[in-house]
C-alpha cells in the first residue's frame, strides 16, 4: 500500500521535474535570442531545413484535404439545395481549424522528429559538451536558432496549407462537381472574416509552432544519451507534440469562438 | 555577394507564405469589402428585425450597396434602431426610400432591401428612413394561420 502511494508520488515528482527542466530550458533559450539578430545565417539555415523542406508535404496534404472537403461538403450540402455554400464551408474549416492543426501535426512529424533526433545525436556523441569545452554556448549556437526557425515557419506553412486547400476545394467543387465558380468565391468572402477567422487561424498556428518546436528541441536536449534514448525521445516528441496541439486547439477554439 | 542555395530557398519560402496570407486576405476573406472606405449612415426604425445581424448586406434591387453597421434597441420609441452604412457613390436614394428586411432563401441570411421612392430630395448622412417593413417572423405567421383555422 505504502509502496503504491510512494510510486505515485515518485511519478508525479518526476513529471514535475521534467516540466521544470523544460521551463528552465525555454527561459535559457529565450535569454539567448540575441544570436538570431547577430548571426542571422544560423537561423536562416534552420528555416531551410525546418520550413522549406516541409513545403512539399504541406502543399500536397493541403491540396488533398481541400479536395476531400470539397467532396464531402458538396455531398452534404446538396441535400439541402445549398451546394453554393461550399466555398464558405471549405474556407472556414481550413482557415479556422484544419489549416493550423493539420499543419502542426505534420510539422511535428516531419520537422519536430528530425530536430529531436539531430539534437539527441549531438548530445549522445558529446558534441554539445565539446562546444561548452570550447566556450561556445550551445543555447546560442544550437538551440535558439532552431527554436526561432520553427516558430517562424509554422504560421507560413499553415497559411500555405489553407491557401492550397481552398484551391483544392475549388478544383473538386467547381471543376468536377459543377458548383458555380462565382458563387464559390462570393459565398466564401461573405462568410469568412479577416479578423475573426483568418487572424485567429494565424494566432493558432503561431501558438502551435511555439509549442511543437519547444517540445521537439527540449526532447532532443533531454534525451538519454543512448541509441535507445534517442529513439524514445523522437517518439515522445511526435506523441507529446500532437497531443499538446490537439488539446491546445480545443482551448484556443473555446477562447476565440466560444463566447461569440 | 555569393547567393547560397538555401538562402534563396528560404526567400522563396517566405514569399510563398506571405503570398498565401495575401491570398487568404483578398480572395478568401475579401478584407477590403468590410472596410468600405467612404460611407454615409442612415438610420431606420423597425418593429421587429427578426434575425438581422450587423454586417448583413444592404441592397437595392438585389445589388449590394452597403451593410448594417449597428443594431440597438431604442427605449423611447420601443423599436429597433438599425444603422445602415451605404457607400458614398450611391447618393441618389430618394428621401422616401422604403427599407424592408428580407430573407435570402427560405432559411437563409437576412438582409435589408431598399426600394427607392419618388422624392426629389435624396438621403443624406444621418437621415432617417421614413418607411420600414419588419422582418417576416415565421412563428407569427403560423400562429395567425392557426387562429384563422380555429375561427372558421
Amino acid at each position: 500500500m505504502t509502496d503504491a502511494i510512494a510510486s505515485l508520488g515518485r511519478t508525479t515528482i518526476n513529471a514535475l521535474v521534467v516540466f521544470g527542466r523544460a521551463f528552465v530550458f525555454l527561459m535559457r533559450v529565450l535569454a539567448s535570442l540575441d544570436i538570431v539578430i547577430r548571426r542571422f545565417g544560423l537561423t536562416l539555415a534552420q528555416v531551410y531545413s525546418v520550413g522549406v523542406r516541409s513545403l512539399l508535404i504541406i502543399i500536397v496534404s493541403g491540396l488533398f484535404v481541400g479536395m476531400v472537403l470539397g467532396y464531402q461538403g458538396y455531398i452534404t450540402l446538396v441535400n439541402f439545395g445549398a451546394a453554393e455554400a461550399l466555398g464558405g464551408v471549405v474556407a472556414l474549416s481550413l482557415v479556422r481549424e484544419l489549416g493550423p492543426v493539420v499543419t502542426a501535426l505534420l510539422f511535428a512529424g516531419r520537422a519536430g522528429s528530425a530536430l529531436t533526433a539531430e539534437l539527441g545525436l549531438m548530445k549522445t556523441t558529446e558534441q554539445l559538451s565539446a562546444m561548452e569545452m570550447m566556450a561556445v554556448n550551445p543555447y546560442r549556437r544550437i538551440f535558439a536558432p532552431r527554436f526561432v526557425a520553427g516558430f517562424l515557419s509554422m504560421p507560413l506553412l499553415a497559411a500555405i496549407f489553407s491557401a492550397v486547400g481552398v484551391m483544392g476545394g475549388y478544383i473538386v467543387g467547381v471543376g468536377l462537381l459543377g458548383v458555380d465558380s462565382g458563387a464559390y468565391f462570393s459565398q466564401m468572402q461573405s462568410v469568412t472574416d479577416w479578423n475573426e477567422d483568418v487572424l485567429s487561424g494565424v494566432i493558432k498556428s503561431i501558438v502551435f509552432g511555439f509549442v511543437v518546436t519547444w517540445i521537439a528541441v527540449f526532447q532532443g536536449f533531454n534525451a538519454q544519451p543512448t541509441s535507445e534514448g534517442i529513439s524514445r525521445a523522437t517518439t515522445q516528441t511526435v506523441v507529446v507534440a500532437s497531443l499538446a496541439v490537439l488539446g491546445l486547439d480545443f482551448i484556443l477554439t473555446g477562447l476565440m469562438f466560444g463566447a461569440g | 555577394m555569393k547567393v547560397r542555395f538555401f538562402e534563396l530557398a528560404v526567400g522563396v519560402f517566405v514569399l510563398l507564405g506571405i503570398g498565401a496570407l495575401f491570398y487568404l486576405a483578398v480572395q478568401v476573406s475579401n478584407v477590403t469589402d468590410y472596410h468600405d472606405r467612404d460611407t454615409y449612415t442612415v438610420t431606420g426604425y423597425f418593429d421587429n428585425i427578426g434575425g438581422l445581424k450587423t454586417r448583413a448586406p444592404v441592397t437595392v434591387s438585389g445589388v449590394r450597396i452597403g451593410r448594417v453597421a449597428d443594431i440597438r434597441y431604442d427605449p423611447e420609441r420601443f423599436r429597433a434602431e438599425v444603422t445602415l452604412a451605404i457607400r458614398s457613390e450611391h447618393d441618389y436614394l430618394p428621401m422616401d426610400t422604403q427599407a424592408a428586411i428580407h430573407t435570402a432563401g427560405l432559411l437563409g441570411e437576412q438582409y435589408i432591401a431598399l426600394e427607392p421612392g419618388g422624392d426629389y430630395e435624396t438621403l443624406q448622412d444621418g437621415d432617417e428612413l421614413m418607411f420600414t417593413q419588419s422582418a417576416l417572423v415565421l412563428e407569427n405567421l403560423i400562429g395567425r394561420f392557426m387562429t384563422n383555422l380555429g375561427s372558421d
